[in-house]
C-alpha cells in the first residue's frame, strides 16, 4: 500500500500469468472491437430480410445462417453484442457511482449517518428488484435507456458495501488523519486520498458486476420485456432462437454459444483480476 | 438471541408496508386506463365498470380500502380476467411454482453440497476440479439457454423426457426441475466449498482429529454444521431467484405457476393482478430472507449467546 506504483505493476505481472484471465481478456477485447466496427463488417444490416430464402442453414453466403425473415445471424449477433455490452458497461457504470458514493459516505462518515444508509442497504437487499424492473417496464413503456438505468440502480448494493468496509479500514491511518488535520474538504478527501486506495476491490468488483447485468439484461429481453424488435440483443436472438429450434437449431446454437463464452471470459477475467490485485484471497 | 428475531421481524413489517405502497401509486402512475384497449364502451358502462374495480372513489380511499384487504388477503378483482380475483389465481398458481421450487432446490442442495463438500476434502485433485469447473458453467450458462438446450437433447433428440407441461405425462417434471435447480447447484457447490476450506483449517477439527475421531465423525459431526453456514444464509436469497427463475422455465416448458401468471400479466397490463403478484413475491421473499438469517444465526454458536 505505501507505493501504489509497484502494487498495480505486481498485480499485472500476477494477472499476466494467470492463463484463463489473459484468454478471458484476449476474446473481451476482441468482442468489443468487433461490437464496435459491426456497421464497417457486418456482411449486411441487422434487418435486412430476405424472405424468399427464409432460414437456411450456416453457408458461405451467410456464415452462421438466417433466421425465419432472411436476416444474417452473423450480423444479428455482431449488432446485438453492440446492445448487449453496451448494456454491461452502462448499467455497471451506473451501479458503481451509486454503490462508491454510498459506500465512502457511509463508511467515512460512520455513527448514525453509517447505520442508516447501511440498513437501508440491508433492505433493499432483501427485496425482489427483478420483479420492480417489469414493474417499471411495463409501466413506463420498454425504453432502452430505462432499462439500463433501472438495472444499473439495483446492481449497486454490493458495490456499497464492499467500499464501505474499505473505507472503515482506511479512515483511520495516518495519512487520513493528516489529511484531516490539514482541513481538506471532504470532496477531496474522497476523490484524493480514499477514492485511490479502494481502486482495486471496485476494479475487481466491477468487472464482475458486467456479467450479472448482461444476465439480467438478456432474461428481461428473453421474455420480451427488454430489447425490443427490429433491435437484437443476444437475449432477443436467443428467444427467438427457442422458437424455432426445433428446425432450425443454429439459431439458437450460435448466439447461446457467444454469449456463454462472453459471461465464460468476463467472469475468468474478474477472478484473475482479484487474485492479482489481492493475493491473500487466492488459494 | 430472542430479541435480535423480535428486531428483525418488526423491522419486516414497514419494509412490507413501504413495499406494497410504492407499487401501489406506482402502478397508478401507469399512463392510461385500464379498459384502453377494448373497443369504445358507452359513458354508463365506462362507469360502472370502474365502479367494480373501485376506481371512482378518492385515491387515499382507494389506497386504504386496497392495503386492507391486503391484510385479509383481498388482493381485489383482476382487469383481464372477468370474474376471478387476484387471491384466486395466485392460489391456482401457487402450489405448482411451490413444487417446481421444493423439486429444484432439493436437486440443488443434494448436488451442491455434495460437491462442494467432496471438493474441499480432496483439494486440488481431479474430485475438486471437475465438479468447480461445471459449476463455472452452472454459473455462466443462464437458465434460459440451459431449459432449451436440455429440451433440445433430451426431448427432441433422443425422444427420452416430455418437452413441455407439468403433471400430465410421465417425468414431465424432470426437466424444468433440473434447469431451475442446476444454478443453484453450482452456486451451493461454490459456497460449501469455500465454507469447508475455511472449517477444515481450524484448530477444533484438529482437535478433533486428534482426540482420534473417525474422518467421517470429524467431516459430518464437526466441519459440515459450520461450513455448511454459508449456504444456509444463501437460501433467503435464493428464494427471489427461484422466483426469476420460474418466470423463465415455466414460459420455456408452458407450465400454468405463478410465474407464467406473472409474466402474461406483465403483457396483458393486468394492473391489478400485478400490482397483487409483486406484494405476495415481496412478502414471500422478506419471509424467507427472515427465515434463513433466523436458521444461520441458530446455527453459528458464537452468536448465540447474544
Amino acid at each position: 500500500m505505501s507505493n501504489s506504483s509497484s502494487l498495480w505493476s505486481d498485480a499485472l505481472s500476477r494477472l499476466l500469468k494467470n492463463k484463463a484471465a489473459v484468454g478471458g481478456a484476449i476474446i473481451l477485447l476482441i468482442l468489443i472491437t468487433l461490437a464496435i466496427l459491426a456497421p464497417l463488417i457486418a456482411p449486411y444490416p441487422y434487418a435486412y430480410q430476405d424472405l424468399d430464402l427464409g432460414a437456411s442453414p450456416p453457408s458461405s453466403a451467410h456464415l452462421l445462417g438466417t433466421d425465419v425473415l432472411g436476416r444474417d445471424l452473423l450480423s444479428r449477433i455482431l449488432y446485438g453484442a453492440r446492445i448487449s455490452l453496451l448494456v454491461g458497461f452502462i448499467a455497471t457504470t451506473v451501479a458503481l457511482f451509486i454503490g462508491v458514493s454510498w459506500g465512502i459516505i457511509a463508511g467515512y462518515f460512520g455513527g448514525k449517518v453509517d447505520s442508516i444508509m447501511m440498513r437501508i442497504v440491508d433492505v433493499l437487499y432483501g427485496l425482489p428488484f427483478i420483479i420492480f424492473i417489469i414493474l417499471l417496464m411495463v409501466i413506463f413503456g420498454r425504453n432502452l435507456w430505462l432499462l439500463f438505468l433501472a438495472i444499473g440502480a439495483i446492481e449497486w448494493l454490493t458495490m456499497a458495501r464492499i467500499v464501505r468496509a474499505q473505507v472503515l479500514t482506511l479512515k483511520n491511518q495516518e495519512f487520513v488523519l493528516a489529511a484531516q488535520a490539514m482541513g481538506v474538504s471532504n470532496f477531496a478527501m474522497f476523490k484524493r486520498h480514499l477514492l485511490p486506495n479502494i481502486l482495486g476491490p471496485i476494479a475487481v468488483y466491477a468487472t464482475l458486476t458486467i456479467p450479472q447485468v448482461m444476465l439480467l439484461e438478456s432474461f428481461l429481453s428473453f421474455l420480451g420485456l427488454g430489447i425490443q424488435p427490429p433491435m437484437s440483443s443476444w437475449g432477443t436472438l436467443i428467444k427467438d432462437g427457442v422458437e424455432s429450434m426445433e428446425e432450425y437449431s443454429w439459431l439458437l446454437i450460435y448466439p447461446g454459444l457467444t454469449f456463454t463464452i462472453t459471461l465464460f471470459s468476463l467472469n475468468f477475467f474478474g477472478d484473475g483480476l482479484r487474485d492479482a490485485l489481492d493475493p491473500k484471497t487466492s488459494d | 438471541m430472542l430479541s435480535i428475531f423480535l428486531k428483525r421481524i418488526l423491522l419486516a413489517v414497514p419494509v412490507l408496508i413501504a413495499v406494497a405502497s410504492i407499487t401501489f401509486f406506482l402502478v397508478r402512475l401507469a399512463p392510461g386506463g385500464p379498459f384502453d384497449a377494448e373497443k369504445a364502451v358507452s359513458e354508463q358502462v365506462m362507469k360502472n365498470l370502474n365502479e367494480v374495480y373501485n376506481l371512482n372513489a378518492p385515491l387515499s380511499e382507494q389506497y386504504f380500502d386496497y392495503m386492507s384487504g391486503i391484510l385479509v388477503g383481498d388482493f381485489g378483482p383482476s382487469f383481464r380476467f372477468p370474474g376471478r380475483s387476484v387471491t384466486e389465481l395466485i392460489m391456482t398458481g401457487l402450489p405448482v411454482t411451490f413444487e417446481l421450487a421444493i423439486y429444484s432446490m432439493l436437486i440443488a442442495l443434494f448436488i451442491g453440497t455434495l460437491s462442494g463438500v467432496t471438493a474441499a476434502l480432496k483439494r486440488n485433485t481431479f474430485l475438486d476440479y471437475i465438479p468447480m469447473s461445471i459449476a463455472m458453467i452452472g454459473i455462466c450458462v443462464p437458465t434460459f439457454l440451459l431449459g432449451p438446450l436440455l429440451v433440445l437433447i433430451f426431448g427432441i433428440n433422443l425422444e427420452l423426457l416430455p418437452v413441455s407441461g407439468w403433471d400430465q405425462l410421465p417425468g414431465d417434471k424432470i426437466l424444468p426441475s433440473l434447469t431451475l435447480g442446476f444454478a443453484y447447484a453450482a452456486y451451493i457447490a461454490r459456497l460449501s466449498r469455500g465454507g469447508m476450506l475455511e472449517i477444515l483449517n481450524q484448530d477444533f477439527i484438529r482437535t478433533a482429529r486428534a482426540k482420534g475421531l473417525t474422518e467421517t465423525m470429524v467431516v459430518t459431526k464437526h466441519a459440515m454444521q459450520g461450513g455448511l453456514i454459508p449456504v444456509v444464509s444463501f437460501l433467503g436469497p435464493a428464494v427471489a431467484g427461484l422466483l426469476a427463475g420460474s418466470f423463465v422455465v415455466e414460459t420455456i416448458f408452458q407450465i400454468p405457476g405463478l410465474g407464467r401468471f406473472y409474466v402474461e400479466a406483465a403483457f396483458n397490463r393486468d394492473y391489478t393482478m400485478i400490482l397483487g403478484t409483486t406484494i405476495f413475491f415481496s412478502f414471500m421473499i422478506v419471509v424467507f430472507n427472515l427465515f434463513s438469517d433466523i436458521l444461520a444465526l441458530w446455527l453459528n454458536p458464537r452468536s448465540r449467546d447474544i
